[in-house]
């Protein structure tokens, strides 16, 4: 399995990419002090990743506890971790982009500057949610952040993010979309029109594939004839770049390219390979991983690694890292307790959005009410 | 006023919305360099250019899902999906999407887009190409889904649905295309979600929608013209909303009602229907609510098994004739 791109458009750049599982539980964390000495942009740039990895990280633990305590309904995925992976991705979003991504998205909706409290409450099914309430876990959206969802379906948000970037071509902005998804993807119908569809119109789409490994329980070697997912990027004449995902440099720089390309208006395809630290949803035990696999995961964290890097390069030590960690426990703790404060929606408001036109004749019935309101009885037919 | 077809109407104000709206734009199968599987879009590539009329792959997902997101970043996309049944391969996006998109999120964005297709039976297709599972669409709130029945009412209702801020599923209908119509010039649009009265009568509600709407008119004439009946003429319009008080207060006068509908009898349109007069209008009913529908079997490609399928004329006069005769109404052939 190699690390490196391998389009066939001849026009392809190379990625710095190192995508093996191997190099993943190796972190680049051996560099001595004194050498390769970052830069004050390089600083200020790894340290907005830690804390933004280190405040998902905690952000989705507090959710993951709320859950237990039936605070949290539905399904619940989250992002650990993926944090890396985020981190990276999003930081080569301009504001004005736009993003769609499946049902594993918190970190996302976190990382694109959403207001944590929004995020938590939207979980809880409150009113200040991003989604009103209405969307839950797997459904946040915020306009105002160019979140254009969160979706459940996997692979729905494929084409309707294809159809973004068309609007976008069509009214000649500079803005791009990036459309992200799980490895189970690849196998939907959707993923290959929408691949189609983008490379055909020279769309300014990124489409990320998160690998971590497993769809639900399903490893990608059972469920992908082609296991290096990037290179079905080939079958559309789409660039494509597989990258380590458990380093948010690494995974910025891909995105980099990524993110030109697209704004060139041609359509890219990046895999990013990280790990799903537990199981599928909160409720997954991941029974089905071995034992060995169990005991590998232990000693794999991108959170971890990328602090232990930064400490080796002399941009935190562990002082700084606790106190940063004792900051964003307290940030999380201030985020349940706003989410569990906020009310939940008045059940007035049900009939509110099923249309944005108002029609007459809409109905608006709750469970029992009669069809058609009863007509006086007036003794039998007239 | 003009006279034109049902096909005409509905490419005269494809043509005029291209005019008026820079950000309504055609998107579908064969609509361009083609001009259209039933040439509705004809001439429209030339006129406007692939940006405005694009053709796509066949890729029914792929391309009604690229509506979506393009109406959500302010364009007004009007589909074409050559006929109903391919609208299958892109149920996931208009149900699970296009239907959700505006109350699953908040009301925070709207996806103001056409889906038009038409359905339609007796064309000897078979099975998978004559199906009228307008239901599937109607049963889903957040969606809307319109039935024209007249060249006027394709043009106003299609003129409604392009200036519509939610999905609206406009069901064209392969039998009407070539049907003519006067089309008055300054036609507004119609009103989503209101149906109409198309002949007005005492004895009988006949309700339908897209041909069999038509068909219901030619019935009543005739059954006028040969046995002196009035029967009111209700053409829904709109499936969903669905104007069930146009149909209550019709029933409240006549005391019948026989539905006709070109889809399958069991769980369909009519059954909704019927079950508004119930609850409705029961005091006021004088003999069971009757529907006239194709035969639930997967519609056969030989001419007289495909013919014996559908519903025919016949069908409705002998429906009426029995539910009048249930009300003790005397007709010309007399009472059954």
């Amino acid at each position: 399995m190699s690390g490196t791109t391998r389009s066939s458009t001849p026009t392809r750049r190379r990625t710095k990419a190192t995508g093996t599982k191997a190099s993943v539980e190796t972190p680049p964390t051996e560099t001595p002090p004194g050498e390769n000495q970052p830069s004050e942009v390089e600083r200020e740039r790894a340290q907005r990743f830690y804390r933004q990895m280190l405040f998902i990280r905690r952000f989705e633990e507090r959710a993951q506890r709320a859950y237990t305590q039936a605070l949290i309904g539905g399904y619940c995925h989250l992002n650990l971790g993926e944090e890396a992976a985020i981190a990276g991705l999003m930081d080569e979003l301009r504001p004005e982009d736009y993003l769609f991504t499946n049902y594993r998205e918190h970190g996302y909706a976190l990382a694109r500057g959403i207001d944590p409290n929004a995020v938590m409450a939207e979980l809880f099914g409150r009113v200040d949610g991003v989604s009103k309430g209405w969307g839950g876990s797997m459904h946040m959206f915020d306009v105002s952040h160019r979140l254009l969802g969160g979706y459940g379906i996997v692979g729905g948000q494929l084409p309707i993010a294809t159809g973004a970037a068309l609007a976008l071509q069509y009214k000649g902005a500079d803005e791009i979309v990036m459309c992200t998804m799980g490895d189970g993807t690849v196998a939907i119908g959707a993923f290959h029109e929408s691949l189609n569809l983008a490379s055909l119109w020279d769309l300014p789409i990124v489409f990320v594939i998160i690998n971590n490994g497993l769809g639900m329980g399903t490893p990608v070697a059972h469920s992908s004839a082609l296991p290096d997912l990037y290179r079905r990027g080939d079958a559309y004449r789409i660039e494509s770049a597989r990258v380590d995902g458990m380093n948010p440099d690494i995974v910025a720089s891909a995105t980099a390219t990524a993110v030109d390309v697209a704004r060139g208006g041609r359509p890219y395809l990046l895999e990013v390979v990280t790990e799903r630290l537990k199981g599928h949803s909160v409720v997954d035990p991941a029974k089905y991983r071995s034992g060995d696999e169990a005991a590998r995961l232990k000693g794999v964290d991108p959170v971890r690694a990328y602090a232990q890097h930064l400490t080796a390069i002399g941009v935190h030590d562990a002082e700084s890292i606790a106190q940063l960690d004792a900051e964003v426990l307290r940030e999380v703790d201030a985020v349940a307790a706003f989410a569990a404060a906020s009310e939940f929606p008045d059940t007035s408001t049900l009939f509110d959005y099923t249309y944005a036109s108002p029609v007459p004749n809409d109905s608006r019935r709750l469970p029992g009410d009669a069809l058609y309101p009863a007509a006086p009885i007036v003794g039998g037919a007239a | 006023m003009t006279e034109l077809t049902y096909r005409e109407a509905l490419r005269q104000t494809l043509r005029s919305e291209l005019l008026r709206d820079e950000d309504v734009m055609l998107m579908g199968e064969e609509i361009g360099v083609f001009e259209g599987s039933y040439k509705i879009t004809a001439g429209l590539l030339e006129e406007f250019g692939p940006r405005r009329v694009r053709d796509t792959p066949i890729a029914e997902e792929g391309f009604t899902g690229a509506a979506i997101g393009a109406a959500m970043l302010g364009l007004r996309p009007v589909v074409e999906i050559m006929t109903i049944n391919f609208s299958l391969l892109a149920l996931d996006q208009i149900v699970n999407h296009a239907a959700k998109i505006h109350g699953m999120f908040g009301g925070q964005m709207s996806v103001p887009m056409v889906i038009r297709t038409p359905g339609g039976g007796g064309q000897q297709l078979g099975a998978s190409h004559s199906q009228n599972i307008e239901l599937y669409y109607a049963f889903v709130p957040g969606l809307k889904v319109v039935a024209p029945s007249t060249p006027a009412d394709a043009r106003a209702l299609l003129l409604a649905a392009i200036k519509d801020d939610d999905p609206v599923l406009f069901l064209e209908n392969l039998a009407l295309y070539n049907t003519k119509g006067d089309v008055p010039d300054d036609l507004p649009a119609a009103t989503i979600g209101k149906a109409k009265v198309t002949r007005p009568g005492r004895d009988l509600t006949l309700i339908g929608y897209s041909r069999m709407a038509v068909v219901a008119l030619e019935v009543a004439e005739e059954l006028a013209e040969s046995d002196g009946l009035d029967i009111e003429v209700i053409d829904l319009c709109s499936l969903r909303p669905l104007d069930r008080e146009t149909v209550v207060e019709s029933v409240k006068k006549t005391h019948a009602a026989v539905m006709l509908e070109d889809d399958w009898l069991t769980y369909g349109i009519g059954a909704e229907v019927a079950a508004t007069i119930s609850d409705g209008a029961f005091d006021y009913l004088d003999a069971p609510v009757r529907r006239v529908a194709m035969a639930e079997v997967p519609l056969p490609y030989s001419k007289p098994l495909e013919s014996a399928a559908l519903p025919s004329r016949q069908d409705v006069v002998n429906a009426i004739r029995a539910t009048l005769a249930a009300v003790g109404h005397r007709t010309s052939e007399g009472t059954r």
